[in-house]
């Protein structure tokens, strides 16, 4: 298990003082200016050299990406955005890092928008996190009250300015370039790529999107050193991620872990194990609502993190664990999520704005069992015409969970037709 | 919710910021570089909203365009895109239940029956005193406090039939129930105590308040 002194959000449940004060006593804005003194490149390779992939979803190292802003400025600005637009199903560790460590965040910015050569940072974060927005507000003003942003920030010399935008209650803004159109004043429909935003952002602007997770994160990374946090995980899979643990446990909660912690252990050690043991457990969806679930037989082993669950044809995702036993309607709970893209398709292209509604009525046809057996290849074929066929991967993200279900629960579904079918009087 | 504008029978003929809003219309503006204006068209909405009973008449809509120099329809476009917007009136307390799956699977349809049968109304409707409207969300981002309901601005988390109906008792009688988990729980930790940073839990109690 994770040592406490390795943790990196010491205040995620709020137990502590949100604000300023507080959160120099956890370490926060401790000497930011000899990060700063570095300079952009040393920053980015020791981002680089830490392993940080990112907190979002992808997985998309992070150093790496910072490295594609340009270096020399034409006079313009450019932009840090931080994705707080916190939506997939079972995940809610953003929130609490920006409810209760806000600072953590700022910091993080200042020292992202430095190291990537950024005029300022807009962190978008979602509506109906109303509380959140305040506190991070409130903590952006006490930053700017106390010198450690704006003009001179930290006394390092440069500039840098961050502001909080909020949204107003659509999943696809936390689509990297569905967020750039929303923050622009527009629709929140996704942009083709290329050109990517680092190229071509925010009002035209080369632009960098990151998780909040992920900018969060890098102060701690430049105090302890890359080292440090290449050294927890595996490799390629390093340093420590809080994971959101929903659903059928004895006590769902947030917890930062160390990457590749078995997820049996996770669930065990932290929630309380499943409800009614570890062999009540029917399958877990490890990753959000994105990614395709997994049976039992392989949670026994599993380990938490991007190569592990990919090599099982799942994902980390957003880290999100949602638990179901033994008692749980597998088919409904996907046929929910269905309804759930279906309701948040942004209606631009075709084979993601009718195709998820019609997956959405299948599976409901599946769930009642209302069906016919050749249906269900009929929606598995479906799912591939919509899954790599649309600008953003929400199409793909309707398309996972059916396939999952149907990868490890395919009988399940025959089952309930079959039974419907044979409760019905024979045709005369 | 269907996403569209109000009958015009209820529309009122004109909308205006009031000088307080006014100025926090420009407070938002400023925070966008020269001629992206444009880009405070969601605070600014969501101003408009707070300072008309929780619902965007097209008034208002139109009075956002004038002042960001947009055409209406793009402001029309982002008012009809995002669902926090709402296009017609809505009760007093506007009752938002996520049942997406991880609050379905921790028991959201016996929020749902709570909300029904002590309001007497069905999802989307609003009760006749004008006091509560009941909608089902998608997820708020509240997983590991499951079930949840959003009352206005505030989260009510770890949701049962009982807890819920006690909400919304004492918001009917005009008080504020404490918002967050219902449960005891603090956050989202651990119910009965996290399992990790026991010492540093320890060493400051004041919160978030």
């Amino acid at each position: 298990m994770l040592r406490d002194e390795d943790r990196i959000f010491t205040n995620l449940y709020g137990f502590q003082d949100w604000r300023l004060e507080g959160a120099r006593k956890r370490g926060d804005w401790d000497n930011t200016k000899a990060i700063l003194d570095k300079g952009p490149d040393a920053i980015v390779d020791e981002i680089k050299a830490s392993g940080l992939r990112g907190r979002g979803g992808a997985g998309f190292p992070t150093g790496l990406k910072w490295s594609f802003m340009p270096k020399e400025s034409d006079g313009k600005p450019t932009y840090l955005v931080v994705n707080a637009d916190e939506g997939e199903p079972g995940t809610c560790k953003d929130r609490e890092m920006m409810r209760h460590d806000p600072h953590k965040l700022v910091e993080g910015c200042l020292i992202a928008g430095f190291a990537m050569r950024a005029s300022a940072a807009y962190i978008y974060i979602r509506g109906e996190f109303f509380i959140e927005a305040n506190n991070l507000e409130a903590a952006v003003q006490e930053a700017y009250d106390a010198g450690l942003i704006g003009p001179n920030a930290c006394g390092s010399g440069y500039s840098f300015d961050v502001f909080v935008h909020r949204g107003a209650g659509a999943y696809i803004c936390g689509e990297e370039t569905a967020l750039i159109e929303s923050l622009e004043g527009k629709k929140g429909q996704p942009r083709l790529k290329p050109p990517f935003p680092a190229g071509v952002g925010v009002w035209g602007r080369p632009t960098t999107v990151n998780n909040v997770e992920s900018i969060a994160v890098s102060p701690t990374i430049m105090r302890r050193g890359a080292s440090w946090f290449a050294g927890l995980g595996r490799e390629n899979n390093t340093g420590t991620k809080v994971f959101s643990i929903s659903g059928h446990v004895e006590n769902p909660c947030n917890v930062e872990e160390e990457m590749s912690i078995p997820l049996k252990e996770l669930i065990e050690k932290h929630a309380g194990g499943v409800r009614g043991g570890w062999d009540n457990l029917l399958a877990i969806i490890p990753g959000g609502s994105s990614v395709r679930m997994l049976p039992k037989s392989i949670c026994d082993t599993v380990l938490m993190d991007f190569d592990s669950l990919s090599a099982e044809k799942s994902g980390l995702g957003t880290a999100a664990v949602i638990v179901m036993d033994k008692s749980t309607d597998l088919i409904r709970a996907i046929a929910r999520l269905s309804q759930f893209y279906a309701h948040e398709s942004c209606g631009q292209c075709t084979p993601c704005r009718e195709g998820t509604g019609w997956m959405w009525r299948i599976m409901e046809r599946l769930a009642t069992g209302e069906a016919d057996v050749a249906e269900i290849d009929m929606l598995l074929e479906v799912s591939t015409q919509i899954e790599g066929h649309t600008i953003c991967a929400l199409g793909d993200a309707a398309a996972w969970p059916i396939q999952g279900l149907m990868r490890h629960f395919r009988p399940m579904v025959e089952e309930r037709i079959m039974q419907r079918k044979n409760k019905q009087p024979a045709a005369a | 919710m269907k996403r569209v504008p109000a009958p015009n029978e209820i529309q009122p003929d004109s909308f205006t910021f009031t000088p307080e809003n006014l100025e926090k219309a420009k407070q938002h503006i400023a925070k966008y570089p020269p001629r992206r204006q444009a880009s405070a068209v969601m605070p600014l909405l969501d101003l408009a909203q707070r300072q008309h009973q929780n619902w965007l008449p097209r008034a208002a809509m139109d009075a956002v365009a004038e002042m960001l120099e947009m055409p209406r329809i793009r402001v029309y476009e982002v008012a009809t895109f995002y669902t926090m917007y709402n296009l017609a009136p809505v009760g007093e307390h506007f009752v938002q239940i996520c049942t997406t799956t991880p609050c379905w699977l921790r028991g959201s349809d016996d929020v749902v029956s709570a909300c029904k049968s002590k309001l007497g109304v069905e999802l989307g409707e609003t009760t006749a005193d004008g006091k509560f409207t009941v909608i089902e969300v998608e997820c708020l981002g509240a997983c590991a406090n499951a079930p949840m309901m959003q009352v206005n601005d505030d989260y009510y988390e770890d949701l049962t039939a009982d807890n819920t109906a006690a909400v919304l008792d004492a918001l009917a009688k005009g008080d504020k129930p404490k918002a967050g988990p219902q449960s005891g729980r603090r956050g989202s930790e651990p119910a009965g105590g996290p399992t990790t940073l026991q010492d540093f839990t320890l060493q400051d109690s004041r919160g978030d308040g």
